[in-house]
């Protein structure tokens, strides 16, 4: 059985482009970039090509670029580095509800060290409600940190907005943007953001590289100790391969952005305007403007997430869920449980996020396996009989 | 976290989904809160099970304990139903991942309110009677805090 693969969000295909170009890196140019002969300088070369691509890209000098691990450690880095650094200033953060756990186990962390953290809502379409940060500004608020596209409903935040109200009042404004970077355009000098997280496997590169940028003058601590890469920022011989594999995925990214969002947007469009004629008793997550083109989350109601994810598996489809069962926690997702739906509807959310990969007849044997798979769960749903013998009273 | 090929069988083809009309005895149990909610449906001739149908809203291992339960107390006496434990569930299934334990609960709490539902429109014991004879307790899930 082929797989066909609605889980973008979660990660994506590694493009065969990126892959080529990191081979090299992983086979006879194996030097390291700190030694001082040609086959080092080489290793080196390519990280400062490829930092300086990544800077473009971003519109950032590129000596505001620093290689991690991805996301997540660019997220703790920023935030934690940025904390420490002017605890002298004042120790308030803010945040949001929906962020990424990165971000928010990274906060919870934080305000066991004694930091204060408040974390905002979003309204009913995900989205943050800009009075109600300005209201959490306090005389000693060091950091905002907002994601700028969520991982679960895509919903972006006004980050240009959000960016100059944290410059208005001299807070620093880091953004997890993991989501968006690669599936939209991002400047980071006309956004206002002083820190950014990306991670390459969510646009087609390879895992275990992302990278972080912070404006030039904003102080962080040094997130690992050792040898002086990175600017002295985090020690450890540099991952290579990994990050050529970045640069050129987000270069590809970039390359043919439009194109690809038209389309990819064309197929999430059609699948969620299929899904709303043909399966009823459904309820569309997040906001339709302002989201990433290949996300959608729908929440199909009287059904559990993880026996529909089971039953896509089944038919070869990979889409995720944000039931508790998926989640590993006992709760549904935060994010669905922020914008204020009900424990039972969460449960039986579907997240398919379309790339660049998709077809149209990949969509439309989804959807055919929706119709008949959440017909099936529901006739044997207790909670859909309930709703049928009252509607019919 | 990886099912086995027993509870794949289980939730792709469950047995006897549905329900009974004029049911001897209904149970239902779980809550839509933590996701999982079962009810079972029994018919009893002679203090046997004859027949036994069930709907669940629940993960895959939720359905396959109820569709499991539905084989293993179909033709048995109401005594013998009454002493099927979630152990043998889980056994018969091969095993879950831990953190599905608690669906197996699930499923032996739906058949003893089933039996209890027979036995309250039997009309012989009394409610006390009856809350010893099927064990009944309240619901307590520690995984979903209920």
């Amino acid at each position: 059985m082929n797989t066909i693969y609605f889980d973008n969000n979660a990660t994506t295909k590694t493009d065969e482009e990126v892959v080529k170009a990191m081979i090299p890196y992983l086979s006879e140019n194996y030097g390291n970039p700190s030694s001082i002969y040609k086959l080092g300088r080489e290793s080196r070369k390519i990280i400062e090509d490829s930092r300086e691509k990544v800077a473009q890209i971003l519109n950032c000098e590129p000596n505001e670029i620093y290689f991690t691990s991805g996301g997540s450690e660019s997220d703790n880095t920023a935030i934690k580095g940025i904390a420490y650094s002017y605890l002298k200033k004042g120790n308030h953060i803010i945040t949001s509800k929906i962020e990424h756990p990165a971000v928010l186990e990274t906060c919870k962390q934080l305000e066991k060290e004694g930091f204060e953290v408040t974390y905002i809502g979003v309204k009913e379409n995900g989205i943050i409600d800009l009075d109600e940060l300005k209201e959490a500004i306090k005389p000693q608020t060091i950091l905002i940190t907002i994601m700028y596209a969520n991982n679960e409903i895509g919903t972006l935040q006004p980050i240009k907005e959000i960016g100059k109200i944290a410059k208005d009042h001299n807070i620093i404004f880091h953004t997890d943007a993991v989501q968006a970077v690669g599936n939209i355009q991002i400047d980071v000098k006309n956004l206002n953001i002083d820190s950014l997280s990306l991670s390459a496997h969510k646009f087609y590169g390879p895992k275990g590289i992302g990278a972080l940028y912070v404006k030039k003058g904003i102080l962080f601590n040094k997130f690992i100790n050792g040898g002086h890469q990175e600017r002295n920022k985090r020690a450890g011989t540099e991952n290579v391969a990994g990050i050529v594999g970045l640069a050129k995925a987000l270069e590809l990214s970039y390359s043919n952005l439009e194109e690809h969002n038209n389309k990819i947007e064309k197929l999430r469009d059609y699948y969620i305007d299929q899904i709303k004629e043909r399966i009823p008793y459904i309820k569309i997550n997040g906001d339709m403007e302002k989201r990433l083109p290949g996300n959608s989350n729908i929440s199909f109601r009287f059904i559990e997430g993880e026996s529909l994810l089971l039953n896509l598996d089944l038919k070869g489809i990979c889409a995720s869920s944000g039931s508790a069962c998926t989640s590993g926690s006992l709760d549904p997702s935060h994010v669905l449980l922020a914008i204020g739906l009900p424990h039972e509807i969460a449960h039986g959310s579907l997240r398919v996020s379309i790339g660049k990969y998709n077809t149209k007849e990949e969509v439309d044997y989804l959807i055919e396996s929706l119709v008949e798979i959440v017909s099936k769960l529901r006739e044997m749903s207790p909670l859909y009989e309930k709703f049928i013998e009252e509607e019919n009273k | 976290m990886e099912y086995s090929k027993k509870v794949v069988d289980h939730y792709t083809n469950p047995r006897n989904v549905g329900k009974i009309e004029k049911a001897s005895g209904i149970g239902k149990v779980g809550n839509p809160v933590c996701g999982d909610i079962m009810k079972m449906f029994i018919k009893v001739e002679n203090n046997i099970i004859v027949d036994v149908k069930f709907k669940t809203f629940g993960c895959g291992a939720a359905i396959a304990t109820s569709s499991i339960s539905t084989e293993m107390i179909k033709g048995k006496t109401l005594e013998e139903a009454l002493k099927l434990k979630n152990t043998d569930v889980v056994d018969s299934l091969g095993g879950l991942p831990p953190v599905k334990l608690h669906c197996s609960v699930l499923a032996e709490e739906a058949i003893h309110e089933a039996i209890a539902d027979y036995y309250r429109k039997e009309g012989k014991l009394t409610e006390q009677e009856i809350k010893e004879k099927c064990g009944l307790k309240e619901h307590h899930c520690e995984s979903c805090g209920i």
